[in-house]
C-alpha cells in the first residue's frame, strides 16, 4: 500500500518536474520563434497521446493477428472468424440492426418533438420530460427498461409487474417475454437507446429550428406554405447540418452500445453486439486475439462516420 | 461459472439462512456469545511457534469474496496474526476473475489469491507469476483431502493451491411440510426421482421450478444440471474424460446426460411451477427459481446447498421446516456421485511469511475455526472438504448435510466441470448454448455447437 502510494507521488513529481523544465526552457525560446515554443508545448501532449492511445492501439492491432493465447500468429484467422462463425454473424447483423434503426428514430423522434412543442406553451416542461432520460446512466436506463419488460405468467392468482404486459393483458392479450425471440429483442433493446438519445437529438435541433431567421419563415408563410411544406422547404434544409451532426453522433454511440445490452441480456438470446462481444472474447472467453479484432473492427466501423461527423460540423460551424 | 455461484453461496448462506437459523434455533441460551465472533479465536499459540516470528511481515490476499462473507474470513486469520505477529491484508473484489489475470500478466499479483475455479487456477499458472505450494501445505492436503482434491489444486503434475471452502451443488431443495402433507418420500434413485415427478404431477401440480438467469452468466444453473447427469448416467471415469476433452463434447454420452435433463426441464408437464412455461426458466433469475416452493406452485428444485440464503427471512431451512434439501440420487442407491465446487489458496510468492501463512490455511486448525466464525457470526454458510472439520463445528443443517455428504466414504465427488473446462466452453459456449437450449434449440445442435467452440489446442 504504502509502496504504490509513494510511486504515486513520485510520478505526479515527476510529471511536475517535466512540465516545469518545459516552461523554464520555453520562457527562454520565448524571444526566439512561436512554432519553437508551441512544439515545446506539445510535446507533453505527443507522448501523453503516444502511451495513452498509439501504443494500446498499435499492441491491439498487433495482437488481432495473434490466437487466443496471444502467442502464435494467425495472421487474419480472427478476422475470418468475424466473418464467417454462425455466433459472430449474429453479432454483426445485431451492430447493423442498432447503427441503422438508433439514430434515424431517435433524430426522427427527437425532430418531431422539437417542431411540436416549438413555441408552444409549457415548452420548457416538455423539453425537460423527454430530455430527463439523458442524465440517467445506461444501465440505470436499462433496468428500468428491465421492468418495463418483465414477465410474470399468465396464470390465476399472477399478477404482471411489467407495464408493457400489464398493458397487453388489459387489451385482451397474452403477456410475452419481449428479450427471449431473436432478432426481435434486438429491437426492444433499441428502444431503450431511442429512449436515451432522443432528448439529445430534440435538444440539438430544437435550438437550431430556433435559429432559423425569422425572415424566411415570414417570407414562406406570405408564399402560402402550408405546414408540411414549411417543414420540407424551410425548416429541414435550415437545420440540415444540425440533423447530420445528430445522426452521426448517436450513431457513433450506437456503435459502441455496451451496457445496454449487458445489463438487459448479457448478450444471451443472439443479442451480442460488437462492443459487448469484444469484452466477453477478451476477458470471459479468454480469447485475446479474438477480442482485439472486434475491437479493430469497432475502430474501423466508426472511422467513417467520425470522418463524416467532423466535415459536417465545420461546415456547420462554418456557416 | 462458480465465481458468481461461489460468492453469492457465501454471501447467500449468510445473509438470509444465517438470519433464519439464528433466529429461529440459536437464539436460546446463547446471550452475548453469538455476536462477538473473535471471542474464542484467542487461541492457544502453541499451535503457531512453528511458523516462528514474523513481525513486522505482511501478506495481502486478494479475493471474489465481498462484505458481508468477508468477515469470517479476517477474523479467521487473527489467531495467525495474534500469535505470530505478521499483518494479513484482505482485499474483496467483485471484479477478481479479470483482475486477478490482469494482475498477474502485469507482474503485479497478490501474495495469495482465493481463486474460485481449477479453469482460472490453470490460466494463471500459466501465466508464470504463480509458485508451487511449499511441502507443508502438500503434506496437509495429503492428510485431509482426497487425491481428487489435490489433482484439482494441481497442473501438469505439479501442486500448486491447497483447497479451502467447498459447496455441494447435487441437491434438490423441497418442502418437508409438503411432503408429509402429499405422503411423498425422498427419491433415493433416479428412476424414483422420476416417479415422485410423475406422482406429483398426476397430483395436478407442476413438479419443478428452475430458473437460469444470471446476466451474462445465463445458462449456468444448466451446466450443472448437465453435468449432475454425466455423473449419473456414465460414470465419473466418463465425466473425467468429458471434462478433459479426451471425449468430445458431442458425444453420445453427453447427448444422452442433456436429453436427461430435458426429461425433466423441458417437459411443459414438469415445469415451469408457478413461472410459466419452459422458455421463462430463461428469463427467470437463478435467485427467483425454486421460491414459487415456498408458494405451494411447485414441488422440487435443483439447486447447490447455497440457495438457502435465496429464501426470505423467516423461512424455516431445516429437516422439518419450510423448506429443505435431498441429494439428487444416483442410478441406484450405492451409486453416490457428488458434484461440488470449491476455491483454492494459490500464492505468487514463496516468502516465508506468506509459505507460513499458506500452511496455515491448510490446516485442520484454520478449517475449525472458520467453520465455528463462521457459524457464530453469519450462522453458517461455510464448508470445506477438509476431513479434519468437525461436523459439530457447524450450526446450521444444510451446512451439516453438505458437510455430511461430502465426508461419506461412499462419496464419488466430481468437480463442476464447466469451472475446469476452458474459459470459451466454461465461461462462454456451454451458458449460451444451454440459453439457447432451454428456448428451443435441439439436443444434437447445442452439444455441436459447444464441441465447435472448444479451442484447437
Amino acid at each position: 500500500m504504502t509502496g504504490k502510494f509513494l510511486t504515486m507521488v513520485l510520478a505526479v513529481l515527476i510529471f511536475v518536474a517535466v512540465v516545469g523544465v518545459i516552461l523554464f526552457i520555453a520562457s527562454r525560446a520565448e524571444r526566439r520563434s512561436g512554432k519553437g515554443v508551441a512544439l515545446m508545448f506539445l510535446l507533453p501532449t505527443a507522448v501523453m497521446l503516444g502511451i495513452g492511445l498509439l501504443y494500446p492501439a498499435g499492441r491491439t492491432i498487433l495482437q488481432s493477428f495473434y490466437d487466443a493465447a496471444g502467442t502464435s500468429f494467425i495472421g487474419l484467422g480472427n478476422y475470418e472468424t468475424i466473418f464467417t462463425s454462425s455466433d459472430q454473424l449474429v453479432v454483426l447483423r445485431n451492430t447493423a440492426l442498432w447503427v441503422l434503426v438508433t439514430p434515424f428514430v431517435a433524430t426522427a423522434i427527437g425532430l418531431l418533438y422539437a417542431i411540436l412543442v416549438d413555441g408552444a406553451r409549457g415548452e420548457a416542461a416538455a423539453k425537460a420530460l423527454i430530455f430527463l432520460p439523458m442524465s440517467i446512466s445506461f444501465v440505470a436506463a436499462s433496468i428500468i427498461w428491465k421492468f418495463i419488460y418483465a414477465y410474470r405468467p399468465d396464470q390465476p392468482g399472477v399478477e404482471q409487474i411489467g407495464l408493457l404486459n400489464q398493458l397487453l393483458v388489459w387489451l385482451g392479450g397474452t403477456p410475452q417475454q419481449w428479450l427471449v425471440s431473436a432478432p426481435l429483442n434486438t429491437l426492444f433493446l433499441i428502444v431503450v437507446m431511442i429512449w436515451i438519445q432522443a432528448g439529445f437529438a430534440m435538444t440539438i435541433l430544437s435550438a437550431s429550428i430556433k435559429a432559423i431567421p425569422e425572415d424566411v419563415i415570414e417570407a414562406a408563410r406570405l408564399d402560402g406554405v402550408n405546414a408540411f411544406g414549411m417543414f420540407r422547404f424551410v425548416t429541414l434544409p435550415s437545420i440540415r447540418p444540425s440533423v447530420v451532426v445528430v445522426l452521426t453522433t448517436i450513431a457513433i454511440g450506437t456503435l459502441k452500445v455496451f451496457d445496454v445490452v449487458r445489463t438487459m441480456t448479457g448478450g444471451q438470446f443472439d443479442t451480442s453486439v460488437v462492443a459487448n462481444e469484444f469484452y466477453s472474447q477478451s476477458f470471459r472467453s479468454d480469447n485475446q486475439g479474438l477480442g482485439a479484432a472486434l475491437a479493430v473492427l469497432l475502430f474501423i466501423l466508426v472511422i467513417p462516420i467520425v470522418v463524416y461527423n467532423v466535415r459536417q460540423m465545420r461546415a456547420s460551424e462554418a456557416r | 461459472m462458480s465465481s458468481i455461484r461461489s460468492r453469492r453461496a457465501v454471501a447467500a448462506v449468510a445473509g438470509g439462512l444465517g438470519f433464519a437459523l439464528v433466529l429461529t434455533a440459536c437464539s436460546s441460551g446463547d446471550s452475548g456469545g453469538g455476536s462477538d465472533a473473535s471471542g474464542d479465536t484467542t487461541a492457544d499459540c502453541a499451535d503457531f511457534e512453528v511458523y516462528g516470528d514474523l513481525s513486522g511481515k505482511e501478506v495481502d490476499v486478494y479475493t471474489g469474496i465481498v462484505t458481508p462473507e468477508d468477515t469470517p474470513y479476517m477474523d479467521s486469520y487473527k489467531p495467525f496474526e495474534e500469535c505470530t505477529g505478521a499483518k494479513i491484508v484482505y482485499t474483496g473484489d467483485k471484479a477478481f476473475e479479470t483482475q486477478i489475470l490482469v494482475r498477474a500478466k502485469a507482474g503485479n499479483p497478490p501474495d495469495i489469491a482465493i481463486v474460485p475455479q481449477p479453469g482460472l487456477l490453470q490460466q494463471l499458472v500459466a501465466t508464470g507469476a504463480a509458485v508451487e505450494a511449499p511441502a507443508d501445505v502438500a503434506a496437509n492436503v495429503d492428510e485431509f483431502w482426497g487425491e481428487d482434491w489435490k489433482a484439482y489444486g494441481s497442473v501438469d503434475g505439479t501442486f500448486y493451491a491447497a483447497p479451502s471452502g467447498a459447496s455441494v451443488k447435487s441437491l434438490v431443495w423441497y418442502s418437508p411440510t409438503e411432503f408429509a402433507d402429499s405422503g411423498y418420500e425422498v427419491p433415493t434413485t433416479l428412476d424414483d426421482l422420476m416417479a415422485l415427478t410423475e406422482q406429483i404431477q398426476s397430483d395436478g401440480k407442476v413438479p419443478w421450478c428452475a430458473g437460469i438467469g444470471s446476466g451474462e452468466a445465463t445458462g449456468w444453473p444448466i451446466t450443472d444440471w448437465m453435468e449432475d447427469f454425466m455423473l449419473r448416467l456414465s460414470g465419473p471415469e466418463v465425466y473425467d474424460q468429458w471434462v478433459n476433452h479426451e471425449i468430445p463434447f458431442n458425444s453420445p454420452e453427453s447427448e444422452a446426460a442433456l436429453d436427461g435433463v430435458g426429461d425433466y426441464l423441458k417437459n411443459p408437464d414438469f415445469v415451469n411451477g408457478g413461472l410459466g412455461d419452459v422458455t421463462s426458466i430463461a428469463t427467470t433469475t437463478f435467485q427467483d427459481g425454486g421460491l414459487p416452493i415456498l408458494e405451494g406452485t411447485c414441488s422440487l428444485h435443483r439447486q447447490a446447498s447455497f440457495y438457502a440464503s435465496n429464501f426470505p427471512e423467516g423461512t424455516t431451512v431445516a429437516e422439518d421446516g419450510d423448506v429443505f434439501a435431498f441429494y439428487l440420487p444416483g442410478e441406484t442407491e450405492e451409486d453416490h456421485p457428488v458434484l461440488g465446487g470449491g476455491e483454492f489458496n494459490l500464492a505468487f510468492s514463496d516468502a516465508p511469511e506468506v509459505q507460513a501463512f499458506q500452511t496455515y490455511l491448510s490446516s485442520d486448525l484454520w478449517a475449525n475455526t472458520k467453520a465455528t466464525i463462521s457459524s457464530e457470526a453469519t450462522g453458517g454458510g461455510w464448508i470445506s472438504a477438509n476431513t479434519g472439520l468437525d461436523v459439530a463445528n457447524l450450526t446450521n443443517p444444510i451446512d451439516q448435510l453438505a458437510a455430511g455428504i461430502l465426508q461419506d466414504p461412499n462419496t464419488v465427488f466430481r468437480f463442476d466441470g464447466s469451472d475446469m473446462m476452458p474459459a470459451a466452453v466454461g465461461s462462454n459456449a456451454f451458458w449460451k448454448q444451454a440459453t439457447n437450449w432451454i428456448t428451443g434449440q435441439s439436443t444434437k445442435e447445442t452439444v455441436d455447437n459447444i464441441e465447435a467452440a472448444w479451442p484447437a489446442s
